[in-house]
This record gives C-alpha cells, structure tokens and sequence, in this order.
C-alpha cells in the first residue's frame, strides 16, 4: 500500500475537497483527510471526468481514426492525430514515409510542443511562479501576470501563436486538422509558409531561451524551496532515439531508476505490454500503470518534460543542451526530483522544439513533394507512440479484414502519470500542511503540484463505466456537510 | 420562331424550355435554389423539400413543379430559408453526422447546405442512432448513420447499373435504406465500386473504402466555394 493513499478510519477525519483544481486541463479533485489536529491521514487525486472513447471508436474504419480520435481531447489533438496515424501506417500496410512526410509531421508536433508548453507556462503556471504560491487568488491568473509581466505575457502568447501556426500549415487547420494520413502526408508546406514560419523562428528561440533563464532564475532565489518542493524518488520514461538523445516523435522506449540507473532501454514500443502494465482502483477513473518487472509497488514512473530530458543521453540541439546540463548539475550526479522542475525542463523542451522547427524549416525537405510511402502488406495489429507534451502516448489497435477497428487501447500521458501525482501532493501535504490551520494559501501548493505536470484530465479518462459526477459542499472550515453524487464507485 | 419563355424567380425572369422544372432552369440560368435530393442524371424525387419555393403564393417543389411561363417563384426570402434551416436541423439529428471524422466533410452537400443557410446549431434534441456500418464489401463502406435517405443510391443502382442493390424499408420514423441481399449485407450482392450507385450519395454514408483524407481540408469541393456560389458558376451546364 501505498503511503497516505488510504487512511486507516476515515470515518472519524474531517474531509477537505479541492474541487475542481483550477488551471488543469479537465476535471480533477483533491480530497484530503485530516484528524482534529490537522495530521493528514489520507491524500488522492481522483478523476471525475469520462469519455468512452475506446467504445466510439470500435467499429469505426481505420482511416478515420487518426482523425476521429483529436475529439478526445481539445488540448493536444495533434499527439493523439499522430499516434493513431503511426499506428494505421503499419496497419495499411504502409513502409517507411519518405523523408519530406516524416519531417512534415514532425513539424507539426513540434508545433504542438511549442503551443502547449507555452500555454501551461504563460496560462497556467506562470501567476503561482511570478505573483507567488499564496498571493491574492483573484489577481493570480494570467491578467494579473499581465498586469505585472506584460512583456511576458505577451512573449506567451506569441510563442503559443506560433506553434499554432505551425499546426495549422501542416495539418490544414490549427485544432483537429487532417494533415497526417496512413502512409504520410496529404498536404506539403509551400515556400511561403516555409518563409513565413522562417521569419519569426529567430525570435522564437530567443523567448523561449528567455523563459529558460527566468525559470533558472527564479530557482536561484529560493534554492532549497524549489529543489525540494513536491520531491520523491521516482523512475521516469520517455522516448529515445538509436543514440539515446531524446525524440519527441520516434524511438525506443527508455526507462531508468531514481539513481539514473537503466531499467530497460530501446524497447520496442510494439511490444510496450511485455514492459507495462495497467491497474484499476476502485477511487479513480484513471488507470495506474506500472513497470510489470517492479510490479505495482514500486514500477510506477513519471513521464513528460521532466522525464524526458533527464532519461534522455543529450537533447540534438545546442541551446537546448546547455541549458539541460546545467538543470541537471543541480542533482550532483542523479536525477532531481523536484515537482517545480517541471517547469524547467517544459521550458529547455519548448526551447528545443523550436530549435528544431528551425533545423526542419532549414531543410531542403521540407518542401519536398514525396509525401506518400509505397504500400506493402496490411497488419491487422498495430502501436503508434508519440512523446506528447505531456509525456509518453500510447495508442494501440486491432483492426479485421473489413478495415473497421476491432480493439482501441489508448494510455495517456497524464495516465502514465497517475501515481506520480499522487506522490506529489502526498509529499506537499506532508510537508506544508500536516499540523497547520489550512489556508486557501496552503490548498493552493497543492495545485502547484498538480499542475506542475499539466495534467490534461479530460483526455486521461476515456476508457470506464458511466459519467460520474460528485459535488461536495464544504463549509469555511473545510468540513464535509453535504455530498451529491452521481454514477460514482465508491471513492472514499 | 419560339422565342425564350420566362418566368419570374425573386423578381428577376428566368428562361426556360418547355418540360423543364422550376429548379432545372434555375440552375442552368446560375441561380441558386437549394436542393439535396435532386440530381441532374435523375428523375426528381421531390422527398428532401430543400427545394421547397412559393410559386404565385403556393408552396411547391422546385425539384418536381414544371416551369411555366409568367409563374412568380418567390425562393431566397426569410421566411423559405428559415424552414429550409429546420429542415436541415431535423436530418441532422435525426441521423448521426459527427462532420470532424466523415471522410466528406468538405465535400458533402447537407453539410454545405448547412453552411450556405447559416444553420448554427442543430437546436433539436439529438437522436443518436446506432445503425450498423456494413463493412463486409472489399472496396464500399457503408455508414448509414450518414443516411438522408434521398434514394439517389436506390434509384443509381436500379436505373443506371440495372442491379436494384438498395431499397427503401420500413415506415415513417423507421424508414431506412436496406440492401437487397439475403444476408442484408453489401458482400452478397453483386454491387461494385465502378457502379453509378456508389458514387451518388450526397454525404458520407457510401464510401469508397481506404481513402480517407486524401484531399486536405481547404481543398475540397465546397471548402473553395459555397454551394451555392458553385451553382452560380456553372451558369449553362446541365445541373
Ligand atoms: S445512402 Fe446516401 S444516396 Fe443512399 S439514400 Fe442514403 S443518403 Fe441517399
Ligand atoms: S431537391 Fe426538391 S425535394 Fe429534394
């Protein structure tokens, strides 16, 4: 079991609900228990939010699913448009895409990548980081970072502006476009977007860098606070290339211990069910995967920017790299641990995403006109990963000789984060609020912690049951006086 | 010599020949009359009512009522292309037309109508129909959630492939398109891509298999020009 995941008497604890928790992607609730002397007894992330995509997408053609499938989520709709494409290629029966197709879509997801890091820093993180953790709650949003930052602000919203761009030339339309198809590409890049996206890329790597640095900076002046803040000892996963330096697009499946040492490493992710495996529990819609050779206790992993650049060898891109090392030097040797890290590390990946958006534009290929592979023979099973901005996607399918999809097994990047956020608001109760009268302040460092991962909660639970809904009324004290329920397994 | 005879549509005279509908010498004279169920190669079917025009103050059909000379055809008004949207609003939720994953999307008439009379919402409750996809036949799929059930694909087969693969069945509300094999499905009948039936269907419920998303969105049909806009240009050519 798990430490503070169920308490031993919940009946005689006073019950404390953060709901919903604010600047995430969907739906999530905090519930906390706590004895008449404020000791904390029990903490869980549940998730209350519900799509059946799994069942909508069975029965469905193949071909539509790369595009049906952006409807899970608005938030990152090119991730999963790319993962169930990766997938349908080998399904068609589709070879390797020619070089101009791959670097198309690859422009597209770093575009992605640049769009949704910079939305969660600038949006959602940005006013707990900039104006504080327990600053006035009205103004800490992004108009009072506006207020105080403009020039920040503004840098935000023209880095996201521009992956939205990118999204936009490569698939057609800048949500829910169609630009990848099995087999490749069904649009190229004209020589004015090229130009255009070319223009402003410059610009691009220096905010991004810029941001960088703020974050570096502002670790700087409160060194302990930062290192430590939401800290446990994890493994973490990501997506490697053959020479070990991260890819967002294409790779093996790379997993290390806390202490940086290698649990496995270029795993074949067609084969991800014989590394992970996926458990239930009755108090959340979302899975727990875990590493299936440490078994549930201890295999749980973190992934996403904090994962990624540290499993990572290297990052391809200069700037980048910098900037990783010198992250990294803070944890003398092993990984860092700190929840805030987050941050930095989404920031150094939105700096590389954007170096590599300049490499692509550079690239002769990029306006190639081969956008189709040859076709060979079908498969009627297929796995397509992607390294989404929020972490490693899986979308697996079965697919009968009638072309319609027999079997969908999607696991999320929030999903396989699942645990790890829970180990996080575990270690901030702990420390921040265990003993302590609780302020709107102190609830709040929890959904720091949260949303250090930028968890997207609506697209983490597609696959159960009913649409559940639970509205608790809580009196000033934090009390429990009433709850309303709907469709909910019990989750105490 | 017979010269031209005319009618009046909006106010502005329309010539037609004899034994043309009302529709007929709208579109080839390049004015737009909205229209789902009417295809040039066919004869008028008269069941969608899109069409639907006040001819000297009468409602009629503009698919099915013959032109006539002197005739006052009142089509672009408020009151016409507000029913045309609740016409539209009602086969919307009546079949299951999730636009972002249809293959069609772009190119797809009830979708373009829908576009060209500004309908904004599909306001009726939605009926969530869960109609089997038949996708027994190696190069068709068949999705009729799609349906509108304007009979084109029933009328195609029968009349130009000479093969009768679809009909019609059922009553009122459960009205619905079946396929005319023992087994009810596509494979069993002899049914093939190169037949005028499959290429009919004015949105997404007849497919050809494996080509989805070939032509990127803002390259299709109707994503160049509106539907109506389309019919403005092809001014002479028989529509
Ligand atoms: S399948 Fe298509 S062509 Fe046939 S009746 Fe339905 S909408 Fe019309
Ligand atoms: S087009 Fe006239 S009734 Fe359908």
């Amino acid at each position: 079991m798990f430490r503070l995941e169920t308490a031993e008497n919940p009946q005689t604890l006073r019950r404390i609900a953060i709901d919903p928790v604010t600047r995430v992607e969907g739906h999530g609730k905090v519930t906390l228990l706590m004895d008449d002397a404020n000791h904390i007894h029990q903490v869980r992330l549940h998730i209350v939010e519900f799509r059946g995509f799994e069942v909508f997408i069975e029965g469905r053609p193949y071909w539509e699913v790369p595009v049906t499938v952006q409807r899970l989520c608005g938030i990152c709709p090119v991730s999963h448009h790319l993962a169930a494409v990766k997938a349908m290629d080998l399904i068609a029966g589709f070879g390797p895409l020619p070089a101009t197709a791959e670097k198309l879509r690859r422009l597209m997801h770093y575009g992605q990548i640049v769009q949704s890091h910079a939305v969660h820093f600038f949006h959602l993180a940005s006013p707990d980081l900039l104006l504080g953790f327990d600053s006035e709650p009205t103004r800490r949003n992004i108009v009072g970072v506006a207020q105080d930052f403009p020039e920040i602000a503004k840098q935000g919203v023209l880095l996201r502006k521009f992956g939205q761009e990118a999204i936009r030339h490569t698939a057609g339309k800048r949500i829910h476009g169609t630009g990848a198809i099995p087999g490749g590409m069904n649009k190229g890049l004209t020589q004015a977007e090229r130009d255009e996206m070319r223009r402003d890329i410059d610009q691009m790597i220096e905010w991004a860098l810029g941001a960088v640095h703020m974050v570096a900076a502002l670790h700087r002046t409160k060194p302990e606070f930062y290192n430590h803040f939401g800290e446990f000892e994890s493994s973490m996963m990501g997506l490697v290339d053959a020479d070990g330096a991260l890819d967002f697009y294409h790779g093996g499946l790379r997993a290390l211990a806390a202490d940086g040492s290698t649990i496995f490493d270029h795993v074949d992710y067609g084969t991800y069910e014989e590394v992970l495996q996926e458990e239930a529990k009755s108090w959340s819609y979302m899975k727990f995967p875990h590493i299936r050779s440490l078994g549930a206790e201890t295999g749980w992993y973190k992934v996403g920017p904090l994962a990624r650049v540290q499993v990572a060898s290297r990052l391809t891109t200069p700037l980048a790299e910098i900037e990783r090392k010198k992250m990294m030097q803070l944890g003398g040797g092993k990984p860092v641990m700190g929840t805030l890290f987050y941050h930095w590390a989404r920031l150094i990946e939105a700096l590389h995403a954007c170096e590599l958006i300049r490499d692509l534009l550079d690239d002769p290929d990029i306006l190639g006109k081969d956008l189709m592979a040859d076709r060979g023979e079908r498969r009627d099973e297929a796995v397509g990963v992607i390294e989404a901005p929020r972490g490693t996607l899986f979308h697996h399918y079965r697919v009968d000789e009638n072309d319609q999809v027999t079997f969908c097994n999607l696991i999320v990047s929030t999903t396989n984060n699942n645990q790890a956020m829970n180990e996080a608001i575990r270690s901030v109760a702990t420390k921040y609020l265990d003993g302590r009268e609780v302020t709107e302040g102190l609830l709040n460092h929890i959904e720091v912690a949260i949303r250090a991962y930028d968890p997207c909660l609506s697209c983490a639970t597609h696959a159960l049951g009913q649409m559940p809904l639970e509205v608790d009324l809580v009196d000033a004290d934090g009390t429990l006086v009433q709850r309303a329920r709907r469709n909910m397994r019990e989750a105490r | 010599m017979t010269d031209f005879e005319t009618f009046l549509l909006d106010g502005r005279p329309v010539r037609f020949t004899r034994g043309q509908t009302i529709l007929e010498a709208a579109l080839a004279a390049g004015h737009y009359i909205p229209n789902l169920c009417h295809h040039p190669e066919f004869r008028p079917h008269g069941s969608c009512k899109l069409c639907t025009v006040k001819v000297n103050g009468r409602l009629g059909a503009a698919c099915t009522v013959k032109a006539m000379p002197g005739q006052e055809v009142a089509s672009d008004t408020p009151e016409l292309n507000g029913t045309r949207r609740v016409l539209l609003q009602m086969l919307f939720v009546e079949g299951s037309h999730f636009c972002p994953g249809c293959e069609k999307s772009g190119a797809c008439k009830l979708q373009a109508l829908a576009y060209d009379l500004e309908m904004l919402t599909p306001h009726f409750e939605h009926f969530y129909p869960s109609r089997p996809i038949d996708a027994s036949h190696p190069d068709v799929l068949i999705d009729f959630n799609r349906c509108i059930m304007c009979e084109l694909c029933v009328r195609a087969s029968r009349e130009v492939d000479g093969k009768n693969v679809f009909a019609l069945a059922g009553r009122g509300t459960a009205s619905h398109v079946v396929i005319n094999s023992a087994s009810g499905k596509l494979v069993d009948t002899d049914f093939a891509l190169s037949d005028k039936a499959a290429h009919v269907c004015p949105v997404g419920a007849i497919l050809p298999k494996r080509v989805g998303f070939a032509v990127p969105i803002g390259e299709r049909l109707y994503d160049v020009d509106s539907i109506s806009t389309q019919a403005e240009k092809r001014v002479g050519e028989e529509v």
